[in-house]
């Protein structure tokens, strides 16, 4: 681990605390230590660097929404907008709690691709018919509802495992 | 003009409160009406799609009833859900019973002749 000017560089003992983390982030620091071969203290020093340096952003739970009884329905949003009004089209989307996820993409036409949860399929069409389309630049939006999900992973440093050698 | 006379119907709208054409669940055609006159403009360029998915839904007769607040057009427009047109049949019957009104206003604050 090495710090330069306020940003972090981790090394490979950084990255496999952060792998053995994402695997349970219940873990005392002692087990990783042992699974990692370092002193607990080492993985205690660590992880204060990367949670100070906003490496770790939090430490959360992961909820299957469906086996806890909340009802939702996902969608994605292709929001095509006037190139002027973009930014502020996406800025007013990731004020919204039901929107999950915003992305900005540079095709043929500049869109926003949005993922967003609502109640029903009627609650989403009224947020969108309400909300969205009412937007300064909004030109067009398609709508895909999700009908079954195959995978939904956040991003993981095994993601990059090959990459990293862990 | 004294827009405060002026029918409700007969206004310009907000952005927030204009009529949004899409042509199925979420799915915006970049399509909108912010008063009567545009909505009369529209229902003649828009995907027919979009009419047929807006009015088996109610969303003109609701829009016209709570936004324009003319009850009587939205009574119209109801009717004619009633009778099941579609495509263009259903395009033409309801630019008809808009574009009805909408002259029946103007021409009562001589804004057509």
């Amino acid at each position: 681990m090495k710090i330069k000017s306020d940003t972090l560089t981790l090394d490979a003992t950084d990255l496999k605390i952060l792998k053995a983390l994402q695997e349970d982030a219940r873990q005392t620091y002692a087990n990783i230590g042992k699974r990692l071969g370092i002193a607990h203290s080492t993985v205690y020093d660590r992880l204060r660097k990367m949670e100070r340096h906003g490496i770790i952003k939090q430490y959360t739970a992961v909820v299957d929404g469906e086996k806890a009884g909340l009802k939702s329905i996902t969608a994605l949003m292709t929001i095509y907008t006037d190139p002027k009004e973009s930014e502020r089209v996406a800025e007013e989307l990731s004020k919204t709690p039901k929107v999950l996820e915003v992305y900005a993409s540079l095709s043929e036409e500049l869109l926003i691709i949005a993922k967003v949860v609502a109640e029903n399929q009627e609650s989403l069409h009224a947020f969108i018919a309400n909300y969205l389309a009412p937007l300064p630049g909004v030109l067009r939006i398609r709508t895909s509802i999700v009908t079954k999900k195959f995978k939904e992973t956040p991003f993981s440093i095994s993601n990059d495992a090959d990459k990293l050698h862990l | 003009m004294n827009t405060e006379n002026m029918p409700k119907s007969l206004r310009t709208f907000p952005r927030e409160k204009a009529f949004y054409f899409f042509t199925s669940i979420g799915n915006y055609t970049g399509v909108s009406a912010a008063s009567l006159k545009e909505f009369v403009e529209r229902i003649n360029e828009v995907n027919v799609k979009s009419i047929e998915f807006h009015l088996y839904r109610g969303d003109f007769e609701k829009w016209i009833g709570e936004t324009l607040e003319d009850k009587k057009l939205a009574e119209d427009v109801g009717k004619l859900q009633k009778t099941n047109p579609l495509g263009d049949q259903l395009r033409n019957q309801l630019h008809a019973i808009v574009s009805k009104r909408y002259q029946q206003l103007a021409f009562g604050l001589g804004l057509v002749r």
